[in-house]
């Protein structure tokens, strides 16, 4: 047999998405109750003070970083899992013998958590015009944005859970390191409320480059240009396919 | 037995772990269609590292292996596509069905659905009644089975089975020596390692022994057992003896049974077996004796006997 064995990757799709199944009720719900809780404190307790930020109602406001935050961490939580329970049980032994190649493996392995993601992702958005009126200036490439979010970090993801040998590993990267950042990265505020130096030395954390584009696909506007975030996106995604193609290379952690 | 062409060729394997550990130190093989061939060897051997090179799962070292003519390495998708893999640890997904599983591995081989077959497989593993059960509900027996449905789901020419039989109990392993006869039927090439030499007896066409990373031994059962084999005279006694008399160390007989008896091993190949002239030196010492019987070695005595040969070599 030789070609692209595209039916190994809808296996292994619908296997992954069988999991999330599992968890369906718990996994539509957090979001949910995420999403109103913020709104609750951030948008009714803050926002009655803070009504504005740069000519935006403050609750609409929050609402793009409130979907990046919640994507990045559904993105690299599904896709790290699902790449890592399978070297945790042995599982794996059978997509080693299995005639599948490396892109098929991250197609099936990333498309399924990037579903899901993005399931979650357009949850919060719903959820969101319950509580406030929210503009759309750029509804396509809201959506593209959404989908490359996705994609790049579950690749990130992907690559945490092939590294990860132990579930503690698998926490401390999403907890310790993509959170901070993400509150710093203005998900909650503009960077141009923060005063100097604060405000260059975020300039240093990628993340922020990704809310802005998010929030310029809403309001037409972000901290910094559209181009610059793409920048980062697609940075991003070339640098985690970088960096699995030399984990296939060498086998990384995967095979002995 | 006319040799058959061969499906799988592994030539001058070698594997050295991360650890520096030298687990394979060149090995040659030749796999024949349609042979049951059973790799034996003391734990630590190599049989598993061995396998899990064939099938995908460990990096060789040096070395190439081609199945069914694809180089494991170039050509993966078609030497992996003929290969259905029972790896000797049980590794499943506790939590999925075993209809689902099974079905997930026909996909995961790049088979296009197929009902029918995969119902056929669970009828024969006797596995069709569990079907809708949680894996994590079956027994380590049916677990198993369940594993060797999911490696046959695939239609595999080859069949690789390490240890089989580990942790069954007698009745499943007399089925699953059944079903192994009925692959082969089908045509189905079976290599499998096992600890239990009946097994290997009782199956197998060609055997293979593995010892410290080295094959130390390929040979058809049967060749084997005759040109290894040793058989055993025993001298049932008239009256039992206190010791060996000095008279027979030239035979290094063993006493049996409280001195009842007395062992001879000898080897049916040999030009003298030493089976008369121990008789006769027997009569000269006056030693009486009601009953004479022979048996062949099993297998199992044959490798221990190598096994022992390799490590005072
Ligand atoms: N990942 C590993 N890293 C280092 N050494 C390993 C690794 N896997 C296996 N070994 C070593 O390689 C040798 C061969 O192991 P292997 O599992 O192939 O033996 P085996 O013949 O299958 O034994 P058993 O009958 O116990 O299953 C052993 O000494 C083992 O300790
Ligand atoms: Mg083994």
């Amino acid at each position: 047999m030789s070609g692209f064995n595209y039916r190994a990757i809808w296996s292994i799709y619908r296997f992954e998405l069988h999991r999330f199944r599992r968890t369906l009720l718990t996994g539509l719900l957090v979001p949910v109750i995420t999403t109103s809780l913020y709104f609750v404190v951030f948008g009714g307790a803050i926002g009655s003070r803070m009504t504005q930020i740069d000519g935006i109602a403050y609750a609409a406001f929050i609402v793009p970083g409130l979907i990046m935050m919640s994507m990045f961490t559904e993105s690299i939580f599904n896709a790290s899992f699902g790449i890592y329970m399978p070297k945790f049980t042995g599982t794996i032994y059978e997509l080693l013998s299995a005639p599948v190649s490396a892109a098929e493996t991250i197609i099936a392995y990333v498309g399924a958590a990037a579903t899901k993601s993005l399931i979650v992702g357009t949850i919060i958005f719903l959820t969101a015009h319950l509580f406030v009126d929210l503009p759309v200036a750029h509804p396509l490439a809201m959506i593209g944005f959404m989908l490359l979010i996705a994609i790049s970090f579950c690749l990130f993801g992907f690559i945490l859970g092939i590294w990860a040998q132990s579930f503690e590993q698998l926490q401390v990267i999403p907890m310790l390191i993509v959170m901070p950042m993400t509150f710093l990265g203005g998900a909650f505020y503009s960077i141009h409320m923060l005063a100097e130096p604060w405000r260059t030395i975020t300039l240093f954390n990628p993340i922020v480059y990704l809310i802005s584009g998010f929030r310029w696909t809403f309001f037409g506007r972000g901290d910094v240009g559209i181009e610059l975030s793409l920048l980062f996106v697609a940075g991003m995604l070339v640098l985690c396919l970088a960096i699995i193609g030399w984990m296939f290379r060498t086998g990384y952690r995967i095979k002995k | 037995m006319p040799r058959m062409a061969s499906i799988i060729t592994v030539s001058g394997l070698t594997k050295s772990y991360a650890s520096g550990f030298q687990a394979l130190k060149g090995v040659d093989l030749e796999i024949e269609e349609g042979e049951i061939f059973a790799l034996l060897g003391p734990n630590g051997a190599g049989k598993t590292t061995m396998i899990s090179i064939i099938c995908g799962n460990v990096r060789a070292t040096g070395g190439s292996v081609t199945v069914a003519g694809h180089d494991i390495v170039r050509d993966y998708r078609g030497s992996r596509s003929a290969i259905g893999l029972v790896p000797q640890e049980l590794h499943t997904d506790a939590f999925e069905r075993v209809i689902d599983t099974v079905t997930f591995s026909r996909g995961l081989f790049g088979k296009p659905r197929n009902d029918a077959y995969i119902e056929k497989i669970l009828r024969d593993l006797s596995l069709w009644d569990k079907r809708h059960s949680k894996i994590l509900e079956l027994s380590g027996g049916m677990k198993r089975r369940v594993m060797i449905a999911k490696a046959l789901s695939h239609e595999p020419r080859i069949l690789f089975l390490d240890e089989p039989t580990a942790g069954v109990d007698v009745e499943l392993r007399r089925d699953m020596w059944k079903l192994i006869g009925e692959l082969r039927q089908t045509g189905v090439t079976i290599i499998l390692t096992t600890h239990y030499i009946e097994e290997a007896e009782e199956m197998a066409d060609r055997v293979g022994v593995i010892d410290k990373g080295e094959l130390i031994l390929v040979e058809e059962k049967t060749a084997l057992m005759k040109k290894l084999g040793k058989k055993s005279l025993t001298v049932v006694l008239a009256e039992p003896l206190a010791a060996v008399p000095p008279e027979l160390a030239e035979w290094q007989v063993a006493l049996k049974a409280d001195g009842h008896e007395i062992e001879y091993l000898f080897d049916t190949q040999a030009e003298r077996t030493g089976v008369s002239s121990l008789l006769r030196k027997l009569g000269d010492l006056g030693i009486g004796y009601k009953d004479l019987n022979t048996q062949q070695s099993s297998l199992e005595d044959i490798f221990v006997s190598l096994v022992h040969q390799e490590k005072a070599a």
